[in-house]
């Protein structure tokens, strides 16, 4: 079957004193219709410049240095500047750790909804409006009567929600989610994935989940990536990564896992320098 | 057992607002919540719940930032508000306090050196530069830090798990005997927290002083105290040794938690949302 994405020998380039830094250097790897692919790694390894090059929100002196990345069958590096503009949230939408903020706090959650699905060439009337804003509403399981409020009257998760319904509304075939429940509590966030486990779901859409969670990955994704220094160190189905990681890396980051089943293990962990 | 607990929090309740005509109702951010701490032997509490659940009030409480609006916090048997001017100070050094956020603690235009240094002289902790340095050496190290790698960098030079450990240092350099850490580790990488974790349980072990560790991240709060209070909604709902918790949560708040945990296992999937559904307390 032919993938949604195709990203090729992508290169993200930060120009420095001592020559570029490579924040992004030749990462390739495929991502089928509907697929959750996981990206790991610690702060640092490349992983939201990925999520920031799909979008093409790369900021200078950062710049696209090579590669490709054909969303079903085009060039997101290579479309104009203009054009792109209409791409994303349509093609490719971004849900950020920090999205909740994102919402403009002066203006409550429906018109800004309307907003951003206007601003890509939805005319509805009134009615039309209302009943759209209520079903993605719903879609991401809020009552319909939060359009009506301010974004401060909603919880961290409540409004991680709403990004995720905006992020929905004009189906797009991709949804890049970085790291989008690390500033909530554990209940929390297993709501919030669930939900955009099930909206993704819903409407077909593939997902790229950035994070260093492993524990998130293995409940979320069906595929992982394991990034560092850059560079992709390895691909693989979530449970053969899981039950059989290859790259000395990915034991690292399985390994620095607390969890409730092996106490004394860590209770050994000493200052290391 | 009568002796006289180093920290003692009884029946403290916190509200806030509700005071005026127009206010808006009173919120109870923490209710009748009782704590102690040992005098002789030092102990790992860790106090796990959600946002909202009081914990953060609770740390506010315990530093002297917030006063209660019920109930008593005892140092050494004396209510912290009636403590004298020595006492008081005393008390400043004693219990430290390590926060979520490892960047905010740092003024950006000083050199990492001066957190350091700064609570030395506050305290008149050393004699001599000389002395001063070697501590804060001692320190360092004592955290895992290469002091020459450390000193003499501006914050923004240091990761987010140096720039923690550095704050572990600080309070190290004190010999508090109580430390207050609220939410250490969540903003800092998943490899590093380990690390983090690993030098609190050493400062228990090796220099006996407590931790009240506060958290909402129940599999480490497992992993380093010895005792294990869940706060929901401004209460103490379940209490216990962290085996027994883990094992055998009574309360359906423990037990949405410990189904919330996303374990690094494929073939062990999140519960669904409705069986864990929780009934209000």
């Amino acid at each position: 079957m032919q993938p949604v994405l195709e990203v090729n020998e992508l290169q993200v380039h930060y120009p420095t004193p001592r020559g570029p830094l490579k924040a992004v250097d030749g990462v390739s790897f495929e991502l089928a219709h509907g697929e959750r692919l996981g990206l790991i790694g610690e702060s640092g390894s490349g992983k939201s410049t990925i999520a920031l090059a799909l979008m093409r929100l790369i900021r200078p002196p950062g710049r696209i240095v090579g590669g490709s990345a054909i969303l079903d069958g085009r060039d997101l590096l290579k479309i104009p500047e203009e054009e792109m503009r209409q791409v994303r949230l349509a093609q490719v939408a971004l849900v950020t750790q920090g999205a909740m903020n994102s919402l403009n706090p002066v203006i409550r959650v429906r018109p800004q909804m309307i907003d951003a699905m206007q601003a890509h060439g939805i005319q509805l009337n009134k009615a039309g409006w209302d009943s759209r804003v209520d079903e993605l509403l719903t879609s991401v399981d809020l009552k319909p009567a939060v359009a009506d409020l301010y974004p401060h009257q909603l919880s961290g998760g409540m409004k991680q929600r709403v990004c995720i319904a905006i992020a929905v509304s004009m189906r797009p075939k991709l949804i890049v989610a970085d790291e989008p429940t690390s500033a909530l509590d554990v209940v929390v966030q297993r709501r919030v994935m669930q939900t955009l486990k099930k909206v993704q779901d819903r409407i077909g859409a593939s997902v790229i989940l950035i994070g260093h969670d492993m524990g998130l990955m293995a409940q979320f994704a069906q595929r992982v990536a394991v990034m560092r220094n850059g560079q992709l160190v390895e691909v693989g189905d979530v449970r053969d990564v899981f039950a059989r990681p290859k790259h000395p890396y990915t034991r690292l980051l399985m390994d620095s896992l607390p969890s409730l089943h092996k106490r004394d293990a860590f209770a050994a962990v000493a200052a290391a320098p | 057992m009568n002796q006289i607990p180093l920290l003692e929090l009884r029946h403290v309740s916190r509200t806030f607002g509700g005071g005026g005509m127009f206010s808006q109702p009173s919120v109870v951010a923490l209710d009748n919540f009782s704590l102690t701490i040992d005098d002789q032997q030092p102990s790992i509490v860790a106090i796990v719940g959600e946002s909202g659940s009081g914990k953060t009030t609770m740390a506010r409480l315990l530093l002297g930032f917030e006063l209660p609006t019920s109930g008593q916090i005892l140092y050494k048997g004396t209510d912290l508000q009636r403590l004298d001017r020595q006492t008081w100070a005393e008390y400043r050094r004693n219990v430290q306090a390590i926060f979520q956020d490892p960047f905010g603690v740092y003024n950006s235009f000083y050199k990492v050196d001066h957190v350091l240094t700064t609570p030395l002289r506050k305290f008149k902790l050393a004699r001599s530069r000389d002395e001063e340095r070697q501590q804060i050496e001692q320190a360092l190290r004592a955290v895992g830090l290469r002091p020459e790698e450390t000193l003499g960098r501006y914050p923004h030079q240091l990761s987010g798990g140096q720039r923690q450990r550095t704050m572990v240092a600080r309070t190290l350099l004190l010999r508090p005997r109580v430390i207050v850490a609220d939410e250490p580790v969540s903003m800092i990488d998943a490899s590093l927290r380990q690390t983090v974790l690993g030098n609190l349980l050493q400062l228990k072990r090796e220099f006996g002083i407590s931790l009240i560790y506060i958290t909402h991240d129940l599999t480490t709060a497992y992993q380093i105290s010895d005792r294990i209070m869940v706060l929901y909604r401004g209460q103490l709902v379940e209490e216990g040794e962290p085996e027994q918790i883990v094992r055998e949560p009574r309360h359906a708040y423990t037990r949405l938690l410990i189904s919330s945990i996303p374990e690094p296992d494929p073939d062990r999937p999140w519960a669904d949302e409705e069986q864990v559904e929780l009934e209000a307390v």
